[in-house]
């Protein structure tokens, strides 16, 4: 991590860049969290460990408006989120130095927690070039975890170890993809509808409409939320009808299909752990069997299939009888 | 708030049967902003309109909200009556409590629910209503028609005659289409190259035509009195302005073996190639595919032996971009393929034909110079089946619901031409019924039958079986004697369905103009506007629009020309108000607006945007309402709301909605 930082304060230091933002060490030991570095005496504050879950791409919308370049660091599946940005025109690349940084799957402290551990003081061995178990220091004594039994769900779909984009990339990522990324997917459409809708009503009725969700996501950039506006009758509020319970985060899921980069953050940052990514993921997967695969952020120029035309296009008849097939 | 009228129109008993009308302008009274509710029986009508004069000025009404038929027969007539009451004319909002609701319900009481729901929402929306204006565009005086058979030839005649050019263009190298393929024309029997040719000659030599024949549209955009329309002129190979037609390329050319589209693939043709004798232009083209010297880079002998050294090997397809203020589609038909059909061994037995095969081969410039032979063994068939409906009036998926037209006339004069010249032959005609609607169309089929003894047998054919021999064995049942029957023949026709030129799926896209199940391009009104599209500017003619015979398809061409000349008569149109427009302090810039407007009527710019909190110079929406067309597209894929279609506003169709729901 030293050679992360040393690297970080040239930059600084040569004027390449006037500014980093990456993660500092949160008020606990498994939460780190974003952080804007404007000069080299802030990097000092600056971590980068297997709790540095969180999704950088979109601070950069309001950083690329700055004067001067800003450095952000990127992991292999984050870099996706800023090439979408990109395609819809909303971060400046040419006042950004993207950092790729080397990733080996992010770890999910809930995950660390419900396999008994608490009372955790210290964790240590989950820096990059750490080693294969993490040590949780705890009131009750040392606990040691694989690290690759308490990765975020994501990250055993990952979409690979390279950058679709970055100025320079520091070190080696790994690919620690295990299972389909539709397995979950699947198995909802493998469900009646009478069971989908019980379902996702359990799932959803748990929001507490904190919009963590529509906030980190690096599509959601919209400079103001229909959900905000005055022009639609939404509430704002958890609960005030089955409406906004519902359809909230329904409405959300369209607006990002075809968007999507499938990066996850939505039900990383849920409190209540709501599978928001499922939406997300059942829209990808049906554009890829109806359109081709396409992955949405992997070419900034592609155009995606819902706001594309080509005679090759899939017919609705089509669509709905592949649908019942 | 809005001062709205509300008019619930009996429509005789069309609506008054079974939706109770007094009842719905009863509840509808107390809507908000409805100052005044009442039901009459023909709301269209000359004193109905005058109601709605009066009540405006009386009760100072600043909406209208009429509760009849479909807004697509008579918004206009009410926008002009509020015109004329002195409101605004997109202040009417029409509830159509006929289609929706009066036709397709027998529940008096539940239709009249549906009809004050429905009522409900067109008050929520006028409610919302801003008056709009209309906006004028200009109209580029110049026709363009796709396809150049003789629907298409006719209606560029008939608009060339007029005064206005015409731009024909046609996929094939000569214009004709599927008239000039056919031998004799039923009911008078006259020669149809003798009729077609003198129109062929009159397209091409007319000044104001131009033809682009081996060329197809490439892209279409723009919209009513302004289309914009990319033309791929593909490389002929030869220079059309050298070439004098004198077709020695074509005699020296050594490929000789390339299967004849234009004789059915009955016979061959060599790689430089006029489709017939009598093509206009005729001006040869290389078949690139089947070329010698484009395979191999070795021959060149048209080139040699080419006086006006016309050949041009290097030629290169053009796309050309001309402007157009109206189109009209007249792409035409080809027969379905029989590859489901084969029971009635097609594809088994060199003479089981269809009977556009059959034209070919009566043909005197035909693969057999007009005798009827056998294609397997060039002897002449004594035994002759003909099989109807092969894929016409058909139930499954294997063909077509609807009957082909064309076909019962056709095989009555097949029948009758070759009893004639071959009175030796028997002929038997399958059929499910013989349908012979149109002038001296029965007197030619009872000819068939009286005169020449066409066996006609009433019933279908189950299996037609090649036999050793090389005859055919026809399994059919003959329905009037309620027996089975096998008939032994030497030569079987189907009667193959027609269907619309397969490359219309493609052109109606491009063109925006909706289709129906079986491809054909949909009317803007089956009865009153048979020969327009719903999308403005766009023309049908001929086959494209449903099956008809060649007088049908000549009529309908005249017509469709007739439409497109009172559009290119005028000098401005009137443009729908019912535009795009961007919120620029909600646009995020992301282009999927632009992505998805068919009309590219969006661009971005960078804007000086103010607002609450908001003071910067930012990229935004842009929308050209001159270009936009109304349709939506971006106001539906905007993920901030921030492109808005006025008149049909994000607002207005949630209050509808609302108030359905409520």
């Amino acid at each position: 991590m030293q050679g992360l930082i040393d690297r970080l304060k040239a930059l600084l230091a040569d004027g390449t860049v006037a500014r980093v933002i990456g993660w500092k060490k949160g008020d606990m030991s498994y939460n780190p969290t974003p952080a804007i570095f404007n000069s080299v005496e802030d990097l000092d504050e600056f971590v980068y460990d297997g709790f540095c879950g969180a999704n950088l791409s979109k601070m950069m919308i309001d950083a690329t408006k700055l004067e001067g370049k800003t450095a952000v660091l990127l992991k292999p599946c984050d870099s996706y989120s800023f090439n979408q940005l990109i395609r819809e025109h909303r971060v400046n690349r040419d006042n950004a130095y993207i950092i790729g940084i080397a990733c080996r799957g992010k770890l999910d402290i809930e995950r660390a927690k419900a396999t008994g551990i608490k009372g955790i003081t210290e964790v240590t061995g989950t820096e990059h070039d750490g080693a294969d178990t993490v040590t949780f220091k705890t009131l009750y004594g040392d606990k040691e975890v694989a690290y690759n039994e308490i990765m975020l769900g994501r990250c055993y779909m990952c979409k690979g170890k390279e950058h679709v984009i970055a100025d320079e990339v520091i070190g080696e990522s790994k690919d620690t993809a295990v299972v389909d990324r539709f397995a979950q997917v699947a198995e909802i459409e493998a469900m009646s509808s009478a069971e989908k809708f019980e379902f996702f009503k359990k799932e959803l009725s748990k929001c507490i409409r904190c919009n963590a969700c529509r906030n980190v996501c690096p599509c959601c950039s919209c400079r103001k939320c229909v959900f905000d506006s005055t022009k639609f009758d939404s509430q704002q509020k958890a609960n005030v009808d089955s409406f906004e319970e519902k359809m909230f985060h329904i409405i959300r899921a369209f607006h990002v299909a075809g968007r999507c980069t499938d990066c996850g953050e939505c039900s990383r940052v849920c409190p209540q752990g709501i599978p928001l990514h499922l939406f997300n993921k059942k829209f990808i997967k049906d554009i890829d069997t109806f359109y081709g695969e396409f992955q949405a952020g992997k070419d900034p120029e592609a155009q995606s299939p819902l706001t594309a035309f080509t005679f090759e296009d899939v017919e609705p008849k089509i669509v709905s009888e592949r649908s019942k097939g | 708030m809005q001062r709205i009228g509300v008019f619930v129109c009996h429509c005789g008993t069309n609506i008054a049967a079974t939706v109770d009308v007094k009842k719905v302008a009863e509840l509808v009274r107390f809507e908000p902003g409805v100052v005044h509710a009442e039901d009459y029986t023909y709301m269209c009508s000359e004193v109905g309109q005058q109601r709605i004069i009066d009540t405006v000025k009386e009760k100072n009404l600043t909406g209208i909200v009429v509760c009849s038929c479909s807004p697509r027969m008579h918004e206009a007539t009410f926008r002009k009556c509020a015109e004329k009451a002195g409101i605004n004319p997109y202040m009417v909002e029409i509830a159509n409590i006929r289609e929706h609701c009066s036709w397709i319900h027998k529940d008096m009481e539940e239709a009249t629910e549906k009809a004050v729901i429905l009522a409900r929402a067109a008050i929520a929306k006028v409610n919302l209503n801003a008056p709009l204006q209309e906006g004028e565009s200009p109209v580029t005086k110049r026709a363009l028609v796709i396809g150049g058979g003789i629907a298409g030839i006719q209606t560029a005649i008939d608009i060339a005659e007029a005064g206005y050019p015409v731009d024909i263009v046609e996929k094939t190298p000569s214009i004709g289409g599927r008239m000039s393929q056919l031998d004799k024309t039923f009911p008078t029997l006259d020669c149809s190259s003798c009729i077609l040719t003198p129109k062929m000659v009159e397209a091409s030599a007319h000044p104001l035509i131009t033809l682009h024949t081996y060329s197809e549209v490439e892209n279409v955009s723009g919209f009513v009195g302004n289309f914009e329309v990319d033309i791929r002129k593909k490389a002929r190979s030869v220079n059309m302005d050298k070439c004098t037609g004198c077709g020695v390329c074509m005699t020296k050319c050594p490929m000789k073996k390339v299967p004849s589209e234009f004789n059915r693939n009955l016979n061959t043709r060599t790689a430089i190639y006029t489709p017939f004798a009598q093509a206009v232009p005729n001006v040869p083209v290389i078949d690139r595919e089947n070329c010698m010297y484009f395979k191999t880079g070795k021959c060149g002998v048209c080139s040699k032996v080419c006086q006006a050294g016309a050949v041009d090997y290097e030629q290169q397809d053009e796309i050309i971009t001309e402007k157009y203020g109206a189109i009209v589609v007249a792409t035409g038909f080809d027969m379905i393929k029989l590859d489901k059909f084969d029971e009635y061994a097609y594809s088994q037995s060199a003479d089981v034909i269809t009977s556009l095969e059959l034209e070919r081969i009566m043909n005197a410039a035909g693969p057999t110079s007009g005798h009827l032979e056998r294609i397997s063994d060039g002897k002449a068939p004594k035994n002759i089946v003909f099989i109807q409906c092969v894929g016409s009036r058909c139930n499954d998926h294997r063909g077509k619901p609807y009957c082909s037209k064309i076909c019962c006339m056709y095989t009555a004069k097949h029948a009758m031409l070759i009893r004639d010249k071959y009175p030796d032959t028997n002929v038997t005609v399958f059929y499910i019924d013989v349908r012979t609607p149109g002038k001296n169309f029965d007197e030619f089929y009872r000819r068939a039958v009286e005169q020449y003894h066409v066996n006609y047998v009433k019933g279908q054919v189950g299996k037609v079986v090649p036999k050793a021999d090389g005859t055919l064995d026809v399994q059919g049942v003959d329905l009037l004697d309620n027996k089975q029957i096998v008939v032994n023949a030497d030569m079987v026709v189907l009667a193959a369905a027609i269907e619309p030129n397969p490359d219309i799926r493609k052109i109606a896209t491009m063109l925006t103009a909706s289709i129906d199940t079986n491809n054909f391009l949909t009317e803007a009104h089956a009865k009153l506007r048979p020969v327009e599209s719903p999308t403005a500017g766009i023309f049908l003619s001929g086959v494209t629009q449903g099956p008809k015979d060649i007088p049908e398809t000549v009529s309908q061409a005249g017509a469709a020309a007739v439409k497109v000349i009172g559009l290119l008569a005028k000098d401005k149109l009137k443009t729908n108000p019912c535009t795009a427009k961007c919120d620029p302090i909600a646009c995020n810039g992301c282009s999927t607006c632009a992505n998805v407007c068919p009309y590219g009527a969006i661009s971005y710019e960078d804007q000086l945007v103010r607002g609450p909190g908001v003071n910067e110079t930012r990229r935004v929406a842009v929308v050209n309402t001159a270009l936009c067309q109304g349709c939506g597209a971006c106001s539906a894929s905007c993920p901030s709301g921030a492109m808005d279609l006025q008149g049909f506003s994000n607002r207005q169709l949630i209050s509808e909605v609302d108030a359905i729901c409520r």
